[in-house]
């Protein structure tokens, strides 16, 4: 029994040296690079009617890979299967919308975050939380934990004894639990869609939710009475955002591809395409 | 299974108890009501009450509590002459709709029941109440309804005890009581074999405390259960 399984783990740890072997002599010196995408999850990548991809991931990858300067081909999969398929070497990077997760860690590696939609409030049209204050101001939990607390600071007297309504186990509740508790009455709902209906008919004052979708939610005509107001969080545990996913063995490229997403946060690129998809910045602090 | 955790749950979950009891007492009281006004219009000879109890029994016999919620959470406050009109206030809080649908889905089980009990009743009762010069309402308070009670209790008994589970689902329109607060400590700690256990245990319990209020009730409402009651020493001495 015991041998057998030597034998089986020395003729892994073979295929596995074999496999690595061409990667490793591009490592050091990349000129091609394979992205991979989804091509259905707009704004952040898209298939246009002709079959080309299009969307924010697409037009910053091309940005990426100049500064990088290499040569860069996007290709489309399905999502459940990105992460296998980039370790069995089908492609080099994912970009596809991905957030930097714990669980995706333990497999594979990420990037500095290049786009993070964080959190917003919204609530109705002509209610008394519409003119809340610091509209759209954007606060870092991970890089500005005490300016966060003091916008919520601020916020406190204006919302003290409203009804927020909030998906159970989101990452919006919890930050009403550790921000928010002792001013708001808290209804926790199954869905996002079910705070909405509970917004629209005016059984909560507001929800908190992820600024992504907020901000298609609002543009629905059924939701033609709900509008986003206030600051907006980020960073920490709300979520670094959405980062290249890379291979474990390529240290090189996840440094080429950090350096390059420094370059692009630090030029406005990143803000001025986030502002062209999602009609807001997504850059993250 | 880990004890001091499931222990916590207990707690945690105790504290939600007060909900699940009230929406359980409320709906059952105002259902039942509801239920004997039904049971009495199926059974008044009047075809448009008939017809009325009939298509009531139908429609909230007929489809799921879970969609009956639905609808008059979500599906009610949709409608903006709903939600202008004298009834918001109550229709707004998720209390009153989980009650609402409650009791309405109880009264048309508990209708069945009670109609079943007032027809067990045998008619040549109520002819020798009549003999005896008895009016309708007092046939009905002395006669028919101490009798169709005793009949009805055991399936009533069951469809409470149902009610009491029912009042889980008043968890998917924000209420927290025990099955909502379960949730959302699974939610939290990813245990679900501790959390479910304990809540089980409650409404066990709950249950368990129903069973026994009914049984009492039986025998309280069956004379010939219990034993006769001993002839007193004054009755025998009369013999004399």
């Amino acid at each position: 029994m015991k041998k057998t399984t030597a034998i089986i783990a020395s003729a892994l740890a073979v295929a596995a040296g074999l496999m690595s072997m061409p990667a490793q002599a591009e490592d050091k010196n990349w000129t091609k690079v394979t992205i991979a995408t989804e091509g259905a999850f707009p704004p952040y990548n898209l298939a246009k009617a002709d079959g080309t991809l299009d969307g924010y991931e697409i037009e910053l990858s091309k940005i990426l890979c100049d500064h990088m300067k290499v040569e860069c081909t996007v290709i489309a999969q399905s999502f459940d299967g990105l992460i296998p398929a980039l370790n069995a070497g089908k492609f080099d990077a994912i970009m596809a919308g991905m957030s930097a997760t714990e669980k995706r860690k333990e497999v594979i590696d990420f990037s500095v975050s290049y786009g993070s939609t964080g959190q917003a409030f919204a609530t109705l049209k002509g209610g008394d939380l519409e003119t809340l204050p610091m509209k759209g101001e954007l606060f870092s939990l991970a890089s500005n934990e005490a300016g966060a607390r003091k916008a919520v600071d601020e916020l406190k007297p204006l919302i003290e004894g409203k009804t927020i309504g909030v998906q159970t186990a989101s990452i919006a509740a919890r930050f009403i639990d550790e921000y928010l508790k002792d001013v708001v009455e808290v209804r926790e709902y199954k869905t996002t869609e079910q705070h909405d209906l509970d917004l629209v008919a005016g059984r909560v004052d507001f929800v908190m939710a992820s600024m992504g979708y907020l901000k298609t939610t609002v543009e629905k005509p059924a939701n033609s009475d709900m509008v986003i107001a206030g600051p907006r969080f980020q960073g920490g545990f709300l979520g670094a955002g959405s980062s290249v996913g890379l291979r474990k063995t390529d240290p090189e490229l996840k440094a080429l591809f950090d350096d390059a997403i420094a370059a692009a946060k630090a030029d406005g690129t990143i803000k001025r395409l986030s502002e062209k998809w999602f009609g807001f910045d997504l850059t993250p602090q | 299974m880990d004890i001091k955790f499931a222990l916590e749950t207990f707690w945690s979950l105790a504290a939600a108890l007060p909900l699940t009891l009230q929406l359980a007492t409320t709906s059952i009281a105002l259902g039942s009501v509801l239920a004997l006004g039904l049971a009495l219009a199926r059974l008044s000879g009047i075809l448009a009450l008939d017809l009325f109890a009939r298509t009531y029994v139908f429609l909230f016999r007929g489809t799921p509590l879970l969609v009956q919620i639905f609808l008059i959470y979500y599906g009610l406050s949709q409608f903006p002459a709903v939600r202008h009109s004298i009834f918001w206030p109550l229709l707004r809080e998720p209390y009153w709709c989980a009650v609402l649908a409650l009791m309405l889905n109880t009264a048309a089980y508990a209708s069945e029941i009670i109609r079943g009990g007032l027809l067990s009743v045998p008619h040549g009762q109520v002819e020798a109440a009549r003999a005896c010069g008895m009016g309708r309402l007092m046939i009905f308070r002395r006669i028919v309804m101490p009798q169709a009670l005793r009949q009805a209790l055991p399936g009533y008994g069951n469809e409470m005890i149902s009610m009491v589970k029912a009042t889980a689902l008043a968890s998917i329109i924000t209420l927290m009581e025990i099955t909502g607060v379960a949730a959302k400590l699974i939610s939290e700690s990813y245990r679900v074999i501790e959390v479910f256990v304990v809540a089980g245990v409650i409404y066990l319990a709950i249950n368990f405390a129903l069973t026994r209020l009914v049984a009492f009730a039986e025998h309280r409402l069956n004379p010939q259960l219990r034993p006769p009651l001993p002839i007193s020493t004054e009755l025998k001495g009369e013999t004399h």
